[in-house]
């Protein structure tokens, strides 16, 4: 794939790569504005860009035409409150029955025209049947008692952030929550289940360290060739699964760090895996100002710290849930940090090159 | 019939010049304006109807008092400014 999309805090930019392999910035969209994030609908190749405008909203476009014109469509709204309602999460603090942000936009298959999933901020699912015109809160998780044990991670209200659509059977979807656990549904919504065994969270309270509401997975991904294998970069470490998300095992032991927001994992071999780790809470950031991004293809049982290419030191770059992408071809990457940095390898990490120094903050990265 | 105005920094996202609204109230005044410009409705209030946080409507260079339920008085000769709150520097 030969374009990058880079949702950052002042406008979605695209680069591109040139026929000598070159990859430069070529053009803006919402210049200015706060894209959270932008998606491919593969049945039809359109682009989705999320803007947050803080003043004025969250709102959702679409570009038909490889963002040379835009369209608004409609966002999500969350319920009405019963009266006198005050809704508070975990740890008491009042969570707003509105739209805050879209926090992942996910297509369904297709044998699903038109159907579209978003996840969003303060913990609504939302799906929609018409390519995003109108949208529909899942009702049966918003409401679901557990949600309630939800509490903010990522931000000051809790969020789904990771939405996969089984591609064996579009009724099976698999959400990931800051913070919150991992929710799987069989049946398009109806009904869901936490599936959060083998997950721990060392900052809970000792009797809420396994509870699934207290997991805190920062980005979950599905082997779109091997659909059983999951893998979570977890705010407590890197966790994987091979039966289908049903039960996780710890990774530990990861130089420089277990912790970090982003994962991807190879279209084809479930065994293949990338991260970009920092020091945890404390500081959230590279490990002695060196950015690296680690590599496994053993499923884990080894990792290779990659840096030709990016910086050695000084460089106080976080990159995000959605801060790192993979392309199709499962050799392209690329990711955006914090304070505007772009790098993208070809050859699945081995070498990056620097594609930006300067952009505004990178929220996600991704190519088309 | 009052007057409304609206900030330039919500012109750059939707098409909103002045206009005479009618009604009572700074809700009924804004339904007016939003008859003419319907996609500002989901740019100034959120999905329940109240004010966004970050938003404020200013009556005769008063800022009304009722954010949620934006029963405030209107007159005829009312002008009505809907800009931005100032927040994050």
């Amino acid at each position: 794939m030969d374009q990058l999309l880079i949702s950052t805090r002042k406008g979605l930019f695209s680069a591109r790569r040139t026929q000598r392999g070159v990859w430069d910035l070529e053009s803006v969209s919402f210049l200015g504005d706060n894209v959270s994030l932008a998606m491919q609908d593969p049945r039809d190749g359109a682009w989705y860009a999320a803007l947050d405008h803080g003043h004025f909203g969250a709102k959702l476009h679409r570009s038909k035409d490889r963002g040379a014109t835009w369209e608004e469509l409609g966002v999500p709204a969350y319920p009405t409150p019963p009266e006198g309602h005050v809704e508070k999460d975990f740890l008491g603090r009042e969570i707003p029955w509105r739209l805050i942000r879209f926090w992942c936009l996910t297509p369904g298959l297709t044998s699903q025209p038109g159907l579209l999933w978003a996840g969003t901020l303060p913990g609504g699912l939302f799906w929609s049947e018409d390519f995003g015109a109108t949208w529909h809160l899942v009702e049966s998780l918003w409401h679901m008692p557990e949600r309630r044990k939800w509490a903010g991670g990522g931000a000051d209200s809790p969020g789904i952030h990771s939405i996969c659509v089984d591609p064996r059977d579009g009724n099976r979807v698999v959400v990931a929550v800051s913070s919150g656990g991992v929710w799987h549904t069989k049946d398009l919504g109806k009904t869901w289940t936490a599936h959060t065994k083998g997950m721990r969270a060392d900052y809970a309270p000792p009797e809420l360290v396994e509870a699934p509401e207290s997991q805190d997975p920062h980005r979950m991904v599905q082997c779109p060739g091997a659909p059983d294998v999951w893998w979570v970069q977890h705010h407590n470490g890197i966790f994987r699964s091979t039966d289908d998300a049903m039960t996780w095992t710890e990774i530990k032991h990861v130089k420089p760090s277990v912790f970090g927001f982003p994962v991807v994992v190879h279209p084809k071999d479930p065994d293949t895996a990338w991260f970009v780790p920092a020091i945890k809470d404390e500081r959230r950031i590279p490990v002695e100002g060196r950015v690296v991004v680690n590599r496994t293809r053993d499923g884990g049982r080894t990792f290779e710290t990659l840096g030709r290419g990016l910086p050695e030191s000084w460089a106080y770059d976080l990159v995000y849930r959605h801060g790192l992408d993979l392309d199709d071809s499962g050799e392209r990457l690329a990711f955006g940090s914090t304070t505007g940095s772009v790098w993208i390898s070809e050859n699945a990490g081995d070498d990056w090159i620097t594609l930006a120094e300067h952009l505004p903050p990178v929220h996600a990265v991704l190519f088309v | 019939m009052a007057h409304v105005a609206f900030t330039r920094n919500l012109q750059r996202h939707v098409a909103c010049p002045p206009c005479a609204v009618a009604g009572g109230t700074v809700r009924e005044s804004l339904e007016s304006a939003f008859t003419l410009y319907p996609k500002l409705r989901g740019y100034v209030l959120d999905e329940h109807g109240a004010l966004r946080f970050h938003m404020a409507v200013f009556v005769d260079g008063v800022p009304i008092a009722d954010r949620r339920g934006l029963s405030d008085p209107v007159s005829a000769a009312s002008e009505i400014y809907v800009m931005q709150a100032l927040s994050g520097g």
